[in-house]
């Protein structure tokens, strides 16, 4: 399964080629041209040749991970994160760094701690990777500063259709990208396997700009808090309840046209779709919208538990229905287009 | 010439919030379309005007986009959850009234709160009337927005309206605009989404290529009770910006818009924003490159309903463009 091997490789920010190489081979017989910028996006591209709309799929390959800093005298791996994660949910997880060494995220036992050590959570300068080396020699010689380690989370099926594993973030938008580059569209189509996202949404920014589409999607997923204590209207999307549009999120305004487009394709399809209840966070659409003279772009995700953490859980109803409501928008997306701008009635005021 | 201030007052009073800017883009077309040469919307919802001349291509900016707040859920009875959009202070909101685009009216009202830190923008909501999520969303729908309510009134020599920032700087513009005889290239962009971080001004830039920009916008003032520290003051002139933190404005703008004040006599004074920025901050890193100053309203009680400026600073901010463009830099 696709998604499966996506999840299970390790690759953060700056460090994709595993994900890339991967994706190269998995997309190489669907698109015409294949080739990695200059900041390493992989770019394919299908029906180069024909005229119409150029429309970017695109999803970033980047996950969560953390870089070695420093090694202690005793030869114990100090870190840092790549990205936002939440200290909180490192200690005692096994991690794998260089994919060749297995390490435990360490901290001081209960039975050693001060009486108000355990009321606060730890922070990531209180943590620590124990690989078993010796002394700082020996740990040396197996990781270098500025190594990466990864979550060792094994991707796998679960409960009522549900999935777990990490990385899925990124690679759900990855795996359905690639999935529908198998399908047959007759406008050039190209797909953006972005670097760098994690990070502030660098790689999209270069890519836009070199592959100046015309439209673009980008396919994520996104955070459901249905299961927390909170109250409805914070649980910003829910499981099982379809694919997710966005209005607005921390780096872009989406076209309220656009929206309205997309719910109207969902509903003729008979595909369930949601929207958000909040405005955090931010993806590659923040740099893509404002990508040279503007580029019309809208945001689609699965909704998606535990997101940024070793183990994030996803719904496969809610892949496919992502998968079919980017599929259904790819053949009516010639209809709102004249030229090479969209051009929608402008009857309804939103 | 006098100025026409019933065109500010119909300028205030459009809905407009960032991402909606397109009855404030049909009202400004308008009025401007007679003294320019193209007038084009681009994907992000700027309205490009072209007046085609022999010289320096001069790009003039002011965003038409006000702050607002959009709708994230509807609950059972009828209550709507918001999340701001823009600067949005959570406590200038409680009390407030806001208009959707269709025309209803909402109030803001508050959970019960157990103590003054719990006050929160997730404590708030807003009351539209409806007696049902049902009803409810007859009236409004899911990520449609809000703009505060606040009637323009004029106070003595001031004037006071909710979404002056910035249609103030929109107005400056159109009245400049109306009145220039400059022979050069000029675009004036009325851009979209400012207020979410100088979005739509970033593609208008790239489009427009200008030699110079000047953005129009509001700046903050120091002149109220026990205000944090800054010189510029209600009625003492337009401003001229030197800093904010998106721009630092290059010494031969400064020195160019200054000489221009002071020889045509038109009342300044040197403007210094600790926080925020203006569009220029986006057109001044455009491709290679591009000098760019801002010419500054000063404004009382940005970002609320009842936003602040006085008329002479507006008179003196679009002489001051008029003769800008003019007698652009060499």
């Amino acid at each position: 399964m696709l998604l499966k091997s996506l999840s299970e490789l390790n690759g953060t920010s700056g460090a994709e080629n595993l994900v890339r190489n991967f994706l190269r081979q998995t997309i190489e017989p669907f698109v015409d041209i294949i080739n990695t910028d200059k900041m390493g996006n992989l770019i394919g591209i299908k029906n180069d040749s024909l005229s119409g709309p150029k429309v970017m799929l695109s999803a970033h390959m980047d996950e969560l991970a953390l870089m070695i800093i420093d090694i202690t005298g005793e030869g114990f791996l100090k870190f840092r994160p790549v990205g936002g994660i939440d200290a909180q949910i490192l200690v005692s997880k096994p991690v794998q760094i260089n994919n060749s060494y297995m390490g435990v995220i360490g901290a001081k036992a209960i039975h050693l701690q001060k009486h108000t050590e355990g009321q606060n959570p730890l922070s990531c300068d209180q943590l620590y990777i124990d690989i078993g080396a010796k002394s700082k020699e020996d740990a040396s010689s197996k990781v270098k500063l500025g190594d990466y380690a990864y979550f060792t989370t094994v991707f796998e099926p679960f409960g009522d259709g549900l999935y777990k594993g990490k990385a899925l973030e990124g690679r759900v938008g990855c795996a359905i990208l690639a999935e529908l580059l198998q399908n047959d569209y007759d406008f050039p189509l190209i797909a953006g396997f972005t670097v760098q996202e994690k990070v502030g949404l660098r790689g999209a920014k270069v890519a836009a700009h070199h592959l100046a589409p015309d439209f673009a999607i980008v396919l994520e997923a996104i955070v459901a808090d249905d299961m927390s204590d909170c109250a409805e209207e914070g649980w910003i999307t829910e499981l099982g309840k379809g694919p997710v549009c966005s209005f607005m999120d921390r780096s872009t305004l989406y076209s309220s046209k656009l929206i309205q487009w997309v719910t109207g394709v969902a509903r003729q399809n008979g595909i369930p779709l949601q929207f958000p209840r909040g405005s955090g966070s931010g993806n590659d659409a923040g740099s893509i919208h404002i990508s040279k003279v503007g580029i019309p772009t809208i945001s689609l995700s699965v909704p998606c538990r535990y997101i940024h953490s070793f183990a994030s859980v996803i719904s496969e109803k809610d892949y496919q229905a992502c998968y079919d409501l980017v599929n259904a928008l790819l053949k009516e997306l010639p209809n709102i287009f004249e030229g090479s701008s969209i051009n929608f009635a402008k009857e309804d005021k939103f | 010439m006098d100025m026409d201030f019933r065109i500010l007052e119909q300028l205030t009073q459009i809905f407009g919030p960032s991402g909606s800017e397109e009855q404030v883009a049909e009202f400004i077309s308008a009025q401007i379309r007679p003294y320019c040469d193209e007038v084009t919307n681009d994907t992000l919802g700027n309205l490009i005007a072209v007046r085609h001349g022999t010289g320096k291509k001069i790009m003039v900016a002011a965003h038409m986009d006000e702050i607002g707040l959009m709708i994230t859920h509807i609950d059972k009875e009828g209550f709507l959850r918001f999340t701001p959009l823009g600067g949005v202070r959570t406590s200038n909101l409680v009390g407030q009234r806001v208009k959707f685009n269709r025309g209803r009216m909402g109030t803001i009202g508050v959970e019960k709160i157990a103590k003054p830190s719990d006050f929160k923008l997730d404590k708030l909501f807003i009351d539209i009337g409806a007696v049902s999520q049902n009803e409810a969303e007859q009236i409004v729908r899911l990520g449609e927005t809000a703009v505060f309510v606040g009637d323009f009134v004029e106070v003595g020599s001031r004037i006071m309206a909710k979404a002056l920032d910035d249609r103030i700087g929109c107005f400056v513009v159109i009245e400049a605009l109306k009145r220039s005889k400059s022979t050069n290239e000029l675009v004036f962009a009325f851009t979209a989404q400012e207020e979410l971080g100088t979005r739509g001004a970033k593609t208008a830039a790239y489009a427009l290529e200008p030699d110079l920009a000047i953005a129009v916008d509001v700046t903050a003032t120091g002149d109220t009770p026990k205000a944090h520290s800054m010189s510029v003051k209600l009625g003492s002139g337009v401003g001229i910006k030197v800093f904010d933190r998106s721009l630092i404005t290059p010494p031969q703008i400064k020195r160019w818009m200054a000489a221009v004040a002071a020889e045509r006599n038109i009342p300044f004074q040197w403007e210094v924003l600790e926080y925020g920025g203006t569009d220029s901050g986006a057109i001044h890193l455009s491709r290679g490159g591009v000098p760019s100053g801002v010419i500054s309203i000063p404004t009382r009680y940005v970002h609320s309903p009842a936003e602040m400026v006085d008329s002479r600073d507006v008179q003196a901010a679009v002489d001051l463009l008029v003769s800008l463009l003019e007698h652009p830099l060499e």
